[in-house]
C-alpha cells in the first residue's frame, strides 16, 4: 500500500477494480476526444477554406493578390483593394489605439489611486462586452457624420492638397473604419498592456527611484523600456482583433472595391468583402474567390496572433532584459 | 506626462459613455409592451417588435452551450488531468490560434458544411457555428481553473480508492465550478452579440423559430439589417435591439461578478 | 437554477423532435419586393394558417445565390438569371414576373426642380465622359434653365442590387460604349470616379449632400421620400417623368418570351419610361419536398389570382403585371410538381 501513497499520479489502471477500470477508460477516452476537437476545428477551417479557395487559385494565381479589379461581368477578381483596406484600416486603428492604450495602462498600474482602479477596470471590460454591431450602429449614425462634419471638413480644408485628405470625402470611409476598430481593440490592447507593466518586478522601479529619477523617468526608464516586448506583443495582439473585426467596419467603411487615393474615401477590407458579397456571389468561380480571400485573411491573422503571442510569453521570462 | 496618461484614460472611457447614453436616448422610445411581444411588421406598418429575435439569441445561446460547453469543458480536463506536456501545449496553441479567427470564417464553414448540404438555413446551423466559436475558449478557461486545483484533493481522492474519474468529476470539478461557470458566461457573452456567422447560417425572419431545421431570428442580424434599412421606424428599432442586447451581455457579464464573489458553499 | 437548466434543454430537445404540421417557407432576393412579400406573407397566413412564409431580402444577388444552392424554398429578382447559372442549377428554375417598377436618376442642383436627360448623356456622365453640368449635351436638352459649372459626382450602389440591374440593363441597350466596356449585371465595375454607396438611402444620401450628385434609385423610394428626380426620353424621342402609368405603359408593348425573362428598357410608346424591370420569383418546376412545394403553388397562386393581393401591391405603388401575361403566368403555375 505505501506503493500507491509514494507513487504518483496517474496510477495505473491495473491497480484498480476492474469496473471502474473501463469507467476511467472511457472518460480519459471522452476527455481526449473532447480535446482533439480543437485539432479537428482547426483542420476543418483551413480544409473548408483551402478547398473552397481552390477554383479562384487555378484561375488567378499569384497575380490575385496584385489585381485591382472586382467584375463580376467578366469574371475578373482581385485582392489589392481589400488589402489595401485590412492594411490602412489596422494602421490607423493601431495609431489611435495603441497609445491610448499604454496611456491608460501606465495610468492604472502606476499613476492612479488604489479606489480608482476596480471601477476603470470594469468600464474597460464593458467597452469589450459591447458587440460589434452596436459600434457598427453607433458608427453609422452617430460618429461617422460627426466626423464628417468636423474633423474630416477640417482635414480637407487644411490638408486637402496631400491626397491623403482630399476630396470628395464622406462619412463611410477607410478612416471611418479605423477610427471604429481602433475603439473596438482598445480593451484587449489595454488589459494585456496593464498585464505586461504589472508583470515588470518593482525591484526596476525600485532601483530607479534609488537613482534619484523621478516618476514619470521611473516609468519611462524602469518600466517601459523593460516591458517594450510585451507592450509590442500587445499591439499585435491588438491587430490580431483589427484584422478581423467584420459587422462594425461593414456599416461604416464605403463597401467600395477600389483603392481610394484618399483616406477620407470609401473602401472595403477583407473580412467586409466576405460579409458583403457572399450572399450575393451566384457563380462559382465568385464565391471561389470570396473563399480564397477568407484563406488570405486567416492566414494573416494567425500569423500576427503567433507573432504577438511570442512577443508577450518572451516578457514573461524573468532577466531576458538586455544589459 | 501624468496628465497625459489620465487624458488617456479618459478618452478610453468616453466611446462607452457616448454609446451607452446614445442607446438610452435612440431605444428606450421604441421599448415598449410590441416590441418584446409582437413579431416584425412589414415594412411602414407600425407596432412591429423584436420578440423573435430576442428568443431566437437566447435560443441560439442555449443551442450553442449544448454543442459546445461539453466538449469545451471535457477538453480541459483533459488538458488538466490527464494531457502529456507536448500534447498540451500544441492544444492549447491550437485553441489560441482558433480563438483568433475572425468569426465571418466560422461563418463560412458553416454555409458549406451545414447549410448547403442541408438545403436551407437554419437554427442548427447558426447554434452549430456558435458552438464552434466556444469551444476553444471554455477549454481554454477550464483549463487555466482546473490546474489551480490542488493536487493534494486528487491525492486525497486515490488514498480513499476513489476511482479516477469519479475523482475529476466530484471533486475536482466541484471545486472549481465557479471559475467554470464564470467561464461558460464569458463565452456565452461574447457570441450573445455575434453577427457575422449567423449571416450565412440563421438568416433572420420574421416568423417565431418552431424547429432546428426552420431559419431563426436573432437579435444581432434584426439590428443589422433594420439599422441599413431605409425606413425610418425600423432604424429606431434597431437602436431599441442595441439596447436589449447590451443590457443582455451586460446583465451576463454582471452575473460572472456575482458568481465568482459568492462564497464557496 | 438546475431546474430551469432542465426546462431549457427539454425545450430544446422538443425543437428537435417536433413533428411540425405547419410548413415554413423560405423566400430572399429582391429588397425592392420585401415591402410586398412582407404584407403578402403576412396575409396569406391568415388565408391558409398551415403555412407560414417568411421572405429575408438581402438582394437580388442573394436570391439568386440561394436558389441556385438551394438555401430556400423561392427567391425574388429584379434581373433574370443568365443561361449559364440556370444550366448550373440542380433543377429547372421558373421566371414568375411578379411587379414591376423602375429606376429614377435623382440629382442635386441647386434651384433646378425639372431636369431633362437622354439615354446617351447619361451613359456618358456615367463613363466619365461628360464630367461637367454644364455640358452642351445636357444644357442643349434643358434650354431656359441655368446649369452650373460644377462638377458632376456620380453616385452608384456598392451592394449588389436589382436597381443596379435595370439600370446597367438601359444603358448597355443605349450606348454600344457601355455595352462593352462595363455590361449588365447586379454589380459591376464602375468607370470613372463615382462614389458607391449601400442600399437605395445610401446613395440618396449621397447625392443630397454633394453638390452636382447625380444617381439612380428605385422610383417608389424616390415618391415616398419625395425626391426630385429628372425627365427621360424614352425611345420615341419624348421625355416622360416616371411613374406607374409610365411604367405600365412601357410593360405593355413588351415582347414576352415563353421562359418569361425579358428586358423591358426604352421601350416603344410615346409615355413609356424607359427605365423599367419586373421583378421574377424563381422556383423550381419540380420542388425536392411535395408538402412545401404543394403550398407554395398555392401561394403563388394567391399572389395572382386574389383580389386582396393585387389591391396590396397597387396601395404600396407597384405597377401590376398585365392580364394577359397572368394568365399564361397561371399556366405555368399548374406545371409546377
Amino acid at each position: 500500500m505505501s506503493k500507491a501513497t509514494t507513487q504518483a499520479l496517474p496510477l495505473s489502471a491495473a491497480d484498480l477494480p476492474a469496473p471502474n477500470r473501463l469507467g476511467n477508460r472511457v472518460f480519459e477516452g471522452l476527455t481526449l476526444v473532447s480535446a482533439a476537437m480543437i485539432g479537428v476545428l482547426f483542420l476543418l477551417v483551413v480544409w473548408v477554406l483551402v478547398s473552397g479557395a481552390r477554383m479562384a487559385m487555378g484561375v488567378y494565381g499569384w497575380s490575385f493578390l496584385t489585381n485591382m479589379h472586382w467584375n463580376p461581368v467578366t469574371d475578373n477578381y482581385g485582392a489589392l483593394p481589400f488589402i489595401y483596406g485590412t492594411v490602412v484600416t489596422s494602421a490607423i486603428a493601431l495609431l489611435i489605439a495603441v497609445p491610448l492604450s499604454v496611456g491608460t495602462a501606465i495610468y492604472l498600474t502606476d499613476l492612479a489611486p488604489v479606489w480608482q482602479r476596480q471601477p476603470l477596470t470594469s468600464v474597460i471590460e464593458m467597452l469589450a462586452a459591447v458587440p460589434s454591431v452596436i459600434w457598427g450602429l453607433w458608427g453609422l449614425f452617430v460618429l461617422t457624420p460627426w466626423l464628417d462634419a468636423y474633423p474630416y471638413t477640417w482635414l480637407n480644408k487644411h490638408f486637402g492638397s496631400i491626397p491623403l485628405f482630399g476630396a470628395p470625402f464622406s462619412a463611410s470611409c477607410l478612416m471611418s473604419a479605423g477610427v471604429i476598430v481602433a475603439i473596438m481593440i482598445l480593451p484587449i490592447v489595454t488589459s494585456v498592456s496593464r498585464e505586461i507593466l504589472r508583470s515588470v518586478p518593482d525591484l526596476q522601479r525600485e532601483a530607479a527611484y534609488g537613482l534619484g529619477a523621478t516618476r514619470w523617468e521611473v516609468t519611462r526608464i524602469a518600466v517601459l523600456s523593460y516591458a517594450r516586448r510585451g507592450l509590442m506583443g500587445a499591439a499585435v495582439l491588438g491587430l490580431g482583433r483589427a484584422l478581423g473585426e467584420t459587422m462594425a467596419v461593414t456599416m461604416v467603411v464605403g463597401n467600395s472595391p477600389k483603392i481610394p487615393a484618399s483616406l477620407l474615401q470609401p473602401g472595403w477590407t477583407l473580412a467586409s468583402v466576405i460579409a458583403n458579397q457572399f450572399g450575393e456571389a451566384s457563380t462559382d468561380i465568385q464565391r471561389s474567390v470570396l473563399f480564397e480571400i477568407g484563406l488570405v485573411l486567416v492566414g494573416v491573422t494567425i500569423l500576427v496572433n503567433i507573432g504577438a503571442l511570442i512577443l508577450i510569453k518572451s516578457i514573461e521570462t524573468p532577466g531576458s532584459r538586455r544589459a | 506626462m501624468s496628465v497625459l496618461a489620465v487624458v488617456c484614460a479618459l478618452l478610453v472611457v468616453l466611446p462607452l459613455i457616448l454609446v451607452l447614453f446614445y442607446l438610452l436616448k435612440m431605444g428606450v422610445s421604441s421599448l415598449n409592451w410590441n416590441f418584446f411581444t409582437k413579431l416584425p411588421e412589414p415594412a411602414g406598418v407600425d407596432g412591429g417588435g423584436m420578440a423573435n429575435a430576442i428568443v431566437g439569441t437566447l435560443e441560439l445561446m442555449g443551442l450553442a452551450l449544448v454543442m459546445g460547453v461539453p466538449i469545451g469543458l471535457l477538453g480541459g480536463i483533459y488538458l488538466s488531468e490527464y494531457g502529456s506536456e507536448k500534447t498540451n501545449t500544441w492544444i492549447r496553441f491550437g485553441a489560441d490560434v482558433l480563438n483568433g479567427v475572425p468569426s465571418i470564417v466560422w461563418g463560412l464553414i458553416g454555409f458549406t458544411l451545414v447549410v448547403a448540404p442541408m438545403g436551407g438555413y437554419s437554427a442548427f446551423a447558426g447554434g452549430l457555428v456558435l458552438a464552434c466559436i466556444m469551444v476553444p475558449l471554455v477549454l481554454r478557461t477550464t483549463e487555466e481553473v482546473l490546474v489551480l486545483v490542488p493536487t493534494s484533493y486528487r491525492e486525497a481522492g486515490m488514498a480513499l480508492g476513489i476511482p479516477r474519474w469519479k475523482i475529476t468529476f466530484n471533486i475536482v470539478l466541484r471545486t472549481a465550478a465557479k471559475g467554470i461557470v464564470t467561464g461558460v458566461l464569458l463565452a456565452l457573452g461574447r457570441i450573445a452579440g455575434e453577427t457575422a456567422p449567423l449571416l450565412f447560417t440563421a438568416l433572420g425572419t420574421t416568423l417565431w423559430n418552431t424547429s432546428l431545421k426552420d431559419p431563426i431570428a436573432a437579435l444581432p442580424l434584426q439590428i443589422y439589417n433594420y439599422a441599413i434599412s431605409p425606413y425610418p421606424d425600423q432604424n429606431r428599432q434597431a437602436w431599441a435591439g442595441a439596447l436589449v442586447l447590451i443590457l443582455m451581455v451586460f446583465l451576463l457579464s454582471a452575473s460572472v461578478r456575482i458568481v465568482s464573489s459568492r462564497r464557496k458553499k | 437554477m438546475k431546474k430551469l437548466l432542465l426546462i431549457g434543454l427539454l425545450g430544446l430537445a422538443t425543437l428537435a423532435v417536433k413533428a411540425d404540421d405547419t410548413v415554413t417557407l423560405t423566400g430572399s432576393g429582391s429588397s425592392f419586393v420585401k415591402p410586398i412579400m412582407d404584407k403578402w406573407a403576412d396575409a396569406y397566413n391568415k388565408v391558409d394558417a398551415s403555412v407560414k412564409i417568411t421572405y429575408a431580402g438581402g438582394g437580388s444577388g442573394k436570391g439568386q445565390t440561394d436558389i441556385l444552392v438551394p438555401a430556400v424554398d423561392f427567391a425574388a429578382s429584379d434581373g433574370p438569371m443568365s443561361d449559364a447559372k440556370l444550366k448550373s442549377a440542380k433543377g429547372s428554375i421558373l421566371h414568375l414576373p411578379v411587379v414591376a417598377g423602375a429606376v429614377v436618376i435623382v440629382y442635386n442642383l441647386p434651384g433646378v426642380t425639372t431636369l431633362k436627360l437622354d439615354g446617351p448623356t447619361l451613359a456618358n456622365i456615367y463613363l466619365g465622359k461628360i464630367t461637367k453640368w454644364s455640358d452642351p449635351a445636357i444644357a442643349g436638352q434643358n434650354p431656359g434653365v441655368t446649369l452650373p459649372e460644377t462638377d458632376i459626382a456620380t453616385v452608384h450602389r456598392s451592394d449588389g442590387s436589382g436597381t443596379t440591374f435595370i439600370f446597367t440593363d438601359y444603358l448597355s441597350h443605349i450606348s454600344a460604349d457601355w455595352k462593352q466596356n462595363v455590361g449588365t449585371a447586379t454589380t459591376v465595375e464602375w468607370p470613372g470616379t463615382g462614389q458607391g454607396q449601400s442600399q437605395n438611402a445610401g446613395v440618396a444620401g449621397q447625392v443630397q449632400k454633394t453638390p452636382g450628385g447625380i444617381g439612380y434609385v428605385e422610383l417608389i423610394y424616390a415618391l415616398t421620400n419625395h425626391i426630385t428626380f429628372a425627365d427621360m426620353k424614352n425611345a420615341n424621342g419624348k421625355y416622360v417623368t416616371a411613374s406607374l402609368d409610365a411604367v405600365k405603359d412601357a410593360l405593355s408593348t413588351a415582347t414576352i418570351p415563353d421562359d418569361y425573362r425579358f428586358s423591358f428598357v426604352n421601350a416603344p410608346g410615346d409615355t413609356s419610361y424607359p427605365i423599367s424591370g419586373v421583378t421574377w420569383l424563381l422556383v423550381y418546376q419540380q420542388s425536392k419536398n411535395a408538402d412545401k412545394g404543394q403550398k407554395l403553388v398555392d401561394f403563388l397562386k394567391w399572389i395572382y389570382t386574389s383580389a386582396d393581393a393585387q389591391k396590396m401591391a397597387h396601395d404600396l405603388n407597384y405597377a401590376p403585371i398585365p392580364d394577359n401575361v397572368v394568365t399564361r403566368i397561371q399556366a405555368t403555375i399548374a406545371t409546377i410538381k
